[in-house]
């Protein structure tokens, strides 16, 4: 079980990581500093393991990937959104980073809820209620299963992207 | 011929098409080779990291172009250091276009780098500026920039497509930054994240391209992948101006959009958009008279030739208001060559205007222009997201460009229209 930490609409990257934090010799350090300057409850009392619930168009604006980098390193198990801006998006799955899409969560949670989500088949429990986050793309799904992007493209010579 | 082209669609899909050989519709997932990658000095160092981890050399070191625009000349021994790492790369690994003259979008435009028909990833997210040329092009992180680094390839979801169609004729004093705010204002900061914006219509088709290339540069605003444009006799002339830059046809074919919207711009006033949301926008009216502290016209947005004309006009032989600090910076140098020749830097000088290194200036709060505390600015930017001038205790407004001029001129927020 994890606790939820519920935020709304449009949280934009400038709120996740404000440039004033990055860059760091260290990108573990960005962990500390995500959200802190808009949701500082949630940065100084974070645990290892805990989910962020968001609303509509999770991390809008820049494509500076610090602020994927900063949920990654803050201990989150996850972010589940009712949706995702695009850039922010694939920014996670490159970074390996867990991110779902439910629509049907965020009303129902409340902050400070307990709920167990299985990240493999997108399944999320609230008390006895379950929720099913939505499908990924064929793709998607293999560069998350190697934890990014990166790591996918070094284990399999490039594999899908490779020229032929 | 014509049974081919029935088989075509947006503008996305028709460049996607062409760039694959092979039909594809919205929804499909493709691989692709990609004709540019551009990132600048705030996204470049995590795609090194990221290049590195791959482990691969370089797929094409001249399809790279590497800027430096966000904080350049650097503010302090941190930026300069991170300056020098990303040069010394480039250099290593024998990059070329390496750029020190404007801001990136601005960079693209000029050399050529954005085609039409092509694709073109960025890191940074107002890439989709280029879709006002019928270039697919879009931003993304650092990390895909490695990757395409490595493999001069990178995966896309063929994105629906918004149509935002025009009609109407401006009134005089407003532009398509006052459009551009006001459509956001309709569909909102998430009315088309993950697709593709296209505008048309007959006020697209009499639009100048300096204005095009203003609407699609905020398509992002409104979360869309890009903002394209199909071209015409305006776009092969204003490529045609350009020797280094090359013209080619793109236009869609029967185009299935997933919804449509109707915009008249006779009836749109000068627009502002208020803290801390893009799509927090109002019609000017009730709103003159608030103080402004600070005024800045520039960036990817608005700081094209053509956009610091609008803003001498109203500054000719006049004054900005002792207390507000006005800022100018041209997009590019070869907007602020063209500025010099004409005589507008001279007409912002003899207003005591400052005017700015080309580059992307006050926008990213990383140098020049960070606001104090409390501070109002009225800004041609396309972002008011709180901190972003680099002091999350200030307040950021955007207009037009000729709002802005009117408003310095006063020090409090101004109607153009009273001015022109």
């Amino acid at each position: 079980m994890a606790k939820v930490w519920k935020i709304g609409d449009d949280v934009n990257t400038d709120e996740i990581i404000p440039c004033s934090y990055y860059p760091r010799s260290n990108n573990k350090e960005l962990g500390r500093y995500a959200l802190i300057d808009s949701y500082p409850e949630f940065a100084n009392n974070k645990k290892q393991g805990d989910i962020l619930v968001a609303g509509h168009n999770f991390g809008c604006g820049s494509s500076r990937e610090y602020a994927a980098l900063a949920l990654l390193h803050s201990g989150l198990k996850c972010v589940i959104a009712k949706s995702f801006a695009r850039i922010f998006y694939r920014n996670c799955i490159n970074i390996g980073f867990p991110i779902l899409i439910s629509r049907k969560l965020h009303n129902k949670v409340k902050q400070g809820h307990e709920i167990n989500v299985q990240l493999s088949c997108g399944k999320i429990i609230l008390n006895k209620a379950t929720f099913k986050a939505k499908p990924l793309p064929e793709f998607v799904s293999k560069i998350i299963s190697y934890r990014g992007i990166v790591q996918y493209l070094r284990e399999n010579n490039l594999g899908d992207l490779q020229n032929v | 011929m014509v049974e081919e082209k029935t088989k075509m669609g947006t503008l996305a899909e028709e460049i996607f098409s062409k760039k694959l050989g092979r039909e594809v519709k919205a929804g499909e997932t493709v691989i692709t080779d990609v004709d540019y990658i551009m990132s600048h000095d705030t996204t470049t160092p995590l795609a090194i990291d990221a290049w590195k981890e791959i482990g691969k050399p370089l797929h094409n070191p001249d399809n790279i172009v590497i800027v430096f625009d966000h904080y350049y000349p650097a503010p302090n021994s941190k930026g300069s250091n991170t300056h020098k790492q990303i040069m010394k790369f480039a250099k290593k690994q024998g990059i070329k276009n390496i750029f020190f003259k404007g801001v990136c979008h601005q960079i693209m435009i000029e050399k050529g780098f954005a085609k039409p028909g092509s694709i073109v990833i960025g890191g940074d997210s107002h890439t989709c500026t280029y879709g006002a040329l019928g270039c697919f092009s879009t931003g993304m992180g650092s990390t895909d920039i490695g990757v395409s680094w490595a493999t001069g390839k990178n995966w896309f979801k063929i994105p629906e497509t918004i149509n935002i169609e025009i009609g109407g004729n401006f009134q005089n004093g407003v532009y398509a930054k006052d459009l551009i705010l006001n459509i956001i204002r309709k569909i909102g900061a998430n009315g088309a994240t993950y697709k593709s914006i296209e505008f048309t219509g007959n006020a697209i088709r009499n639009m100048q391209i300096h204005q095009r290339l203003t609407l699609s540069n905020m398509a992002v605003e409104a979360g869309a992948k890009t903002g394209l444009i199909q071209t015409d006799e305006k776009t092969a002339n204003f490529l045609g101006a350009n020797p280094l830059a090359e013209f080619v046809e793109i236009k869609s074919n029967n185009p299935k959009y997933e919804s449509t919207y109707n915009f008249n711009i006779s009836n749109i006033e000068p627009q502002i958009a208020f803290p801390s949301r893009v799509d927090n926008v109002k019609p000017i009216g009730e709103f003159a008279g608030l103080d402004i502290d600070q005024v800045f016209i520039g960036t990817c947005t608005n700081g094209r030739y053509d956009d610091l004309k609008i803003a001498a006009d109203i500054l000719k032989k006049r004054k900005v208001a002792r207390f507000c600090k006005t800022i100018v910076v041209p997009a590019s140098v070869g907007v602020y060559k063209k500025a010099m020749s004409n005589g507008l830097i001279d007409i912002f000088l003899d207003a005591g205007v400052t005017v700015g290194n080309p580059g992307c200036g006050p926008c990213v709060g990383r140098h020049q222009g960070i606001l104090a505390d409390n501070e109002r600015a009225l800004t041609t930017m396309n972002r008011n997201f709180k901190g972003r001038m680099g002091n999350p205790e200030s307040e950021i407004y955007l207009a037009s460009p000729a709002t802005c001029a009117a408003t310095a001129i006063n020090g409090k927020i101004t109607d153009p229209r009273k001015v022109i």
